[in-house]
C-alpha cells in the first residue's frame, strides 16, 4: 500500500471515529467557545481592544484546542496499543503521520471557521471580500504547520506518562512562529488596525516554510519515533 | 546506601590496599578545570576592577562581560546538541555516547541561557530603561530557552536507553531547525509593526583594547568551563545508564530465579 | 572602593549569581562523579 492511501484510509478512519463518538461537537468546540468568552472577560469586554486582537485571540484558542485533539488523536490508538500494531503489521510510519495529520487538518479547520464565526459575533469582527483569498490561504497554510508539530510531539508523547504536561510544553514553543505569522496575515485579510492587505502575503510565505519544514521532517522522523 | 561496606567489585583487590574508585575526574579534566579556575578569576579581575567604565553605557557595561560569553556558550552547547544528536541519528551503530553528549550539552545550555536572560535584562534595565524588548534577538532566545526545556523533559520521559536517545535526537534536531524560523517570524514582524521604543540607543560601545581582551578572557573562560561540565556531566550520565542496566539485570534474574524455583 | 561604582547592586548581583549557578554545576558534578564512581567498577569506566 502506498504511502498516501495509508495515510488517507488512517485519516478517514480518524474522522468516523470522531464523527461517532461526538467529542469535539461536545468537548472541543464547548471548550474554544469558552475560551473566547473569557478571553473577553479578561480584557473587560472592551470591543474596541477585542476587535483588534482577535485574530491573535482567534489563533490562541485554536491552538489549546489542538493540544486537547492531539491527545485525543493518539489515545485513541495507544489505550488499544493500535499505534504499536500497525508497526508491527508493517503500516508504513509516514502513512501513519500522514493520515494523523490529515485528520487533525480538517478538525482544525472547521474549528477556525467557527471561532471566525463567534470572533465576529462576540468580539464585533468584520469579514472583508477583498481579504478572503488570503484569509483561506492563510488558514489552511498554518493548519497544515499546526497540525505537523501536533502529530509529531503527539506521536512522541504517546504512551508515555507525563505526556499530558509534555505536549504543551513541546508544541507552543514550535508553533510560536505559526502564531505570529497567521495573526499578522489575519490581521492583514481582515483589516484589523493599521494592517494593509498586501503586507499579509509575506505571512503565507513563512507559514509554507514552516508546515513544508515540519511536514517532511515530521514524515521522516514518525518512524524512528514511535518504534520501540 | 552506606560506602563503609563496599560491594567486592567495587574495589579491585590487588594486593589488598584499597585504592579509592575512580570518579569522573581525569588528567585531562583536571588541567582543564584549572585552567578554567584561573581564566574565571582573571575575568572577574578585569572585568570588575581592571577595565574602565564605559564612556556611553558607564558601568554597565560590566554586565556584557558575561552576559557575551554565557549567549556564547549557550548557542555553541545547542549547536553541539544538534550534531550530536545527527551523529547518532544517522550512523548505523546507533553509540549512546553521542546521545550523552547531547543531553550533557542540552542541560548547560538551558543553564546559560537562563542565566544570559537575566543578566541580559539586568544590563536592559540599565541601559534601555526596560527589562525587556521584544525584538528578534531576545524573542528567539527566551523561546530557546523554553525549547530546550522541552528537550530536557523529553530525555526523562523513560523506556529504553535507546528509544531515550532516538527521541530526544528527533527533538535536538528539530529545536534547531526552529531558530532560524522563530528569528525570521520575529524579524518580519518586529520590521513591520515597529513600536516606539523607550530607548533607542542600541548601547553601542567604543571597544577600547582593555575591554575587547577582557570579552576575550571571558570568552575563554567560559567555554574551558563548558568543556570540564560536559566532560564530567557525560561520564556520570554513562554511569548512571550502567548502573540502571545493572539494575534491569538484577531485576531480570531474579524474577529468573523466582521462576525456576517454583 | 566598590561603593563609587553605580549600580553596583545589580552588575555585582549578576555576577553573584552567576557564579553561585556555576558553583552549583560544578559542585553537582563533580559529587555526582564521586556518588556514581563508588558503584561502578573501574574496568567500565571507558575514560580510565
Amino acid at each position: 500500500m502506498s504511502t498516501w492511501r495509508v495515510g488517507w484510509l488512517i485519516a478517514r478512519k480518524d474522522l468516523r471515529i470522531e464523527w461517532r463518538s461526538r467529542v469535539i461537537t461536545n468537548q472541543v468546540l464547548p471548550f474554544a467557545f469558552v475560551t473566547m468568552v473569557i478571553f473577553g472577560i479578561a480584557l473587560d469586554a472592551n470591543t474596541d481592544v477585542l476587535e483588534l486582537v482577535a485574530p491573535g485571540l482567534v489563533w490562541l484558542a485554536t491552538m489549546f484546542s489542538l493540544l486537547l485533539l492531539v491527545q485525543r488523536a493518539f489515545s485513541v490508538e495507544a489505550d488499544d496499543g493500535a499505534l504499536d500494531a500497525m508497526r508491527v503489521a508493517g503500516v508504513d510510519a509516514r502513512g501513519i503521520f500522514l493520515g494523523k495529520a490529515i485528520g487533525l487538518v480538517v478538525q482544525l479547520l472547521v474549528l477556525e471557521v467557527l471561532l471566525l464565526c463567534a470572533a465576529m459575533v462576540l468580539y464585533g469582527e468584520t469579514i472583508r471580500l477583498d481579504g478572503v483569498v488570503l484569509l483561506v490561504t492563510t488558514m489552511v497554510s498554518a493548519t497544515c504547520g499546526l497540525a505537523a508539530v501536533g502529530t509529531l510531539y503527539g506521536g512522541l508523547a504517546a504512551g508515555s506518562k507525563g505526556r499530558e504536561t509534555l505536549l504543551p510544553l513541546l508544541t507552543l514553543p514550535a508553533v510560536a512562529p505559526v502564531l505570529i505569522g497567521a495573526t499578522r496575515a489575519v490581521e492583514s485579510a481582515l483589516g484589523t488596525g493599521v494592517a494593509e492587505l498586501s503586507e499579509g502575503w509575506q505571512w503565507v510565505s513563512l507559514l509554507t516554510v514552516f508546515a513544508v519544514v515540519f511536514g517532511v521532517g515530521g514524515a521522516l522522523a514518525f518512524g524512528p519515533l514511535i518504534d520501540e | 546506601m552506606t560506602t563503609l561496606d563496599p560491594k567486592p567489585t567495587d574495589t579491585p583487590s590487588d594486593g589488598g590496599t584499597v585504592t579509592p574508585s575512580r570518579s569522573t575526574g581525569t588528567n585531562a579534566t583536571r588541567v582543564i578545570g584549572i585552567a578554567a579556575a584561573v581564566a574565571m578569576a582573571w575575568l572577574v579581575l578585569f572585568a570588575l576592577v581592571i577595565s574602565p567604565a564605559d564612556v556611553n553605557q558607564g558601568e554597565s557595561v560590566r554586565l556584557l562581560y558575561i552576559h557575551v560569553p554565557t549567549i556564547w556558550v549557550a548557542y555553541l552547547s545547542f549547536v553541539v546538541t544538534a550534531v550530536a544528536s545527527g551523529i547518532y541519528l544517522f550512523t548505523k551503530k546507533h553509540s549512546l555516547g553521542w546521545d550523552r553528549l547531547a543531553g550533557a550539552s542540552a542541560e548547560f545550555g538551558v543553564a546559560f541561557v537562563g542565566l544570559t536572560l537575566i543578566v541580559g535584562s539586568l544590563w536592559g534595565r540599565l541601559t534601555w530603561g526596560v527589562f525587556w524588548q521584544w525584538d528578534a534577538r531576545l524573542t528567539t532566545t527566551a523561546l530557546l530557552f523554553v525549547a530546550y526545556i522541552g528537550y530536557l523533559a523529553v530525555r526523562r520521559l523513560g523506556g529504553s536507553h535507546q528509544q531515550r536517545a532516538k527521541r530526544s535526537a528527533v527533538v535536538g534536531l528539530l529545536s534547531v531547525l526552529l531558530i532560524p524560523l522563530v528569528h525570521w517570524s520575529v524579524v518580519i514582524w518586529r520590521s513591520l509593526h515597529q513600536t516606539a521604543s523607550i530607548a533607542n540607543t542600541e548601547g553601542d560601545i567604543k571597544m577600547d583594547g582593555t575591554m575587547l581582551f577582557t570579552l576575550f578572557v571571558g570568552v575563554v573562560a567560559f567555554s574551558l568551563l563548558y568543556v570540564w561540565l560536559v566532560m564530567h556531566r557525560t561520564r556520570a550520565m554513562a554511569m548512571e545508564d550502567m548502573l540502571e542496566d545493572r539494575g534491569l539485570d538484577v531485576a531480570l534474574a531474579e524474577r529468573r530465579a523466582e521462576g525456576a524455583g517454583r | 572602593m566598590i561603593a563609587i561604582m553605580e549600580d553596583a547592586g545589580f552588575i555585582l548581583g549578576s555576577y553573584v549569581v552567576t557564579f553561585a549557578v556555576i558553583g552549583g554545576f560544578v559542585w553537582r558534578a563533580i559529587s555526582s562523579g564521586r556518588k556514581l564512581g563508588k558503584q561502578i567498577p573501574d574496568d567500565d569506566k571507558y575514560w580510565t
